[in-house]
């Protein structure tokens, strides 16, 4: 059974298809792309996978599970996590703040629960601490130690995709959206990144679909690739494949 | 005797405070200016006055009574208009608060009739302390300690509890906050409920110092609104100052100004605001990038 499989799918904006009968499958523990010019459709697919949108038409099943009308917090809830092409942080909260608002889903946010909070042994004071060292070791693995008591507002661009990054990792997803994660990021900053969604995939066995314009990041970590422009599949495979394919090349650099 | 005007224009300044403390958090959390509010209020006391006059029971059975309806009446209103709106915007959802406003007046009217009714107070109006020259009645005492206590209560909720947390998320980055698995809808029938316990509390501080009927709460809470203003409509601390500042103002203008000019005050301070400092004194303005 496929992680994460869209079928058909097609979404309108006014007279624009920004999706037209797309189809496609990702297994478990894939690290998947997907690549195409500007305004080819592919936020607009991540956005119809988090139930932002709803595609008219075709369904996206999660499992074997379809969740194509499900709310947005309803996917979530299932296991998958997502970050943005432009930042969606809680800009006036400090990191940690935003790291724990990711482990929201496995919280149980009891009032008369937090009010027994000033007791250390008490169950919501054991279960803070638990949560507490799950976002430590999120902020370990993304050298975020010297980030924590700050309010993301104030943090370096690069850091603030981390901090994202970050996010969706303490919701312990199986499956991880990044929408071109490596935008904006200085070569080394990239060069971390890469190593860590490899670390993703092996150590926390999480399966990613990325969306990003570095194409030698893409070739690089990617175990197949989807090209898609104008919202249709253009070529899918490994990635030598996908490099060499004549329409690829067209899509990119247009037709002689 | 300006100490004398400060400290009854703070009495009154406090349910100005309330009133603006539950509007702004409707209003972070959604950007409705919620014009229910003190008619929500309203009725939450009549339900207090219906337990304690009427049925005779005591004082905290009619307290909690009408703070449990509160909570009900929030969730509800919530969930059974605001939510059910299809493609709100703005706008279409102001008018919603407003049409809810002029049901609950118009069963109000229906209910209990227009007359004006007394609600007693364990806190008398008329027996005061005296404190340096400066003379207070307990019931003022007890509407400064209940707004000083409901900010002391909200400090908690929002700053040391989870579902606080995910509350300041919504208010922050709703979508982001959705995606995070945090029931953006649920949250906001959380900030009804909270919001309109903290209008009851008002409403049922104000019913004794004028009287009780359906039009009770229409002048506080435009004051309410005002102060929000002043405040910023997004900061809970600047609501709370703008609510003070408002009633001190308000009763040192009626002194030394003009008396019948004393309501106008608080219209003159919202233009004056949107003039000169449209962000209000701590509030942000947030910017979005496009």
């Amino acid at each position: 059974m496929p992680m994460l499989k869209v079928s058909h799918i097609t979404k309108t904006f006014g007279g624009l298809k920004a999706l037209d009968d797309l189809s496609f499958s990702v297994e478990k523990g894939e690290i998947y792309s997907v690549i195409g010019p500007n305004g080819a459709g592919k936020s607009t697919l991540f956005n119809c996978i988090n139930s932002i949108y709803t595609p008219e038409n075709g369904t996206i099943s999660y499992k074997g599970e379809e969740i194509t009308n499900l709310s947005s917090n309803g996917v979530a809830s299932l296991g998958i996590a997502r970050t943005f092409q432009n930042i969606e942080l809680f800009s006036r909260l400090t990191t940690m703040e935003n790291l724990m608002l990711g482990r929201h889903l496995h919280m149980k946010t009891g009032l008369l629960a937090s009010a027994s909070m000033w007791w250390r042994g008490s169950k919501a004071a054991q279960e803070e601490i638990k949560h507490r060292e799950k976002v430590e070791e999120i902020i370990d693995i993304l050298d975020l130690q010297a980030y924590r008591d700050k309010f993301v507002s104030q943090l370096p661009y690069g850091i603030q995709k981390m901090v994202e990054l970050g996010r969706a990792l303490c919701m312990e997803p199986d499956l991880l959206l990044l929408d071109e994660p490596a935008a904006g990021l200085n070569n080394e900053e990239r060069e971390d990144l890469i190593f860590w969604i490899r670390d993703i995939r092996d150590e926390f066995g999480i399966t990613v679909v990325m969306i990003e314009h570095n194409m030698q990041m893409v070739v690089d970590i990617s175990d197949r690739i989807l090209v898609i422009n104008f919202g249709k599949k253009l070529a899918e495979g490994l990635p030598e494949e996908v490099i060499n394919h004549q329409e690829v090349i067209n899509a990119y650099l247009g037709q002689p | 005797m300006t100490g004398q005007l400060i400290i009854s224009g703070l009495t009154i300044g406090s349910i100005y405070a309330m009133l603006a403390l539950a509007m702004s958090i409707i209003y972070k959390a959604s950007e409705i200016p919620n014009f229910a509010q003190g008619d929500m209020g309203m009725i939450s006391t009549y339900i207090a006055y219906m337990i304690l006059v009427v049925h005779g029971w005591p004082f905290w059975m009619a307290f909690a009574g009408a703070m449990i309806f509160a909570v009900i009446l929030g969730f509800l209103f919530e969930f059974l208009f605001i939510r059910r709106a299809k493609e709100p915007n703005i706008l279409n959802l102001i008018i919603v608060t407003l049409g809810f406003q002029l049901f609950l007046y118009g069963m109000t009217g229906w209910r209990w009739g227009s007359d004006q009714r007394r609600l007693g107070m364990p806190f008398s109006e008329t027996d005061t302390i005296n404190v340096g020259g400066v003379v207070i009645s307990h019931l003022g005492v007890a509407t400064i300690l209940t707004s000083i206590i409901i900010m002391v209560m909200l400090w908690f909720f929002l700053s040391r509890t989870k579902l606080g947390l995910a509350m300041k998320a919504v208010q922050q980055n709703p979508m982001a906050a959705e995606i995070n698995g945090i029931p953006k809808d649920r949250i906001l029938g959380i900030s009804f409920a909270i919001s309109s316990v903290i209008g009851a509390m008002a409403g049922m501080m104000i019913a004794p110092i004028t009287t009780l009927d359906p039009n009770m709460m229409w002048d506080p809470l435009m004051k309410g609104f005002a102060a929000a203003v002043l405040g910023g409509m997004t900061s809970l601390p600047g609501a709370i100052i703008g609510g003070y500042l408002l009633g001190i103002i308000e009763n040192l203008f009626g002194f030394y100004v003009s008396l019948e000019f004393k309501s106008v005050v608080a219209f003159l301070i919202i233009v004056l605001v949107l003039v000169f400092k449209p962000a209000g004194i701590l509030g942000h303005h947030y910017v979005r990038k496009v």
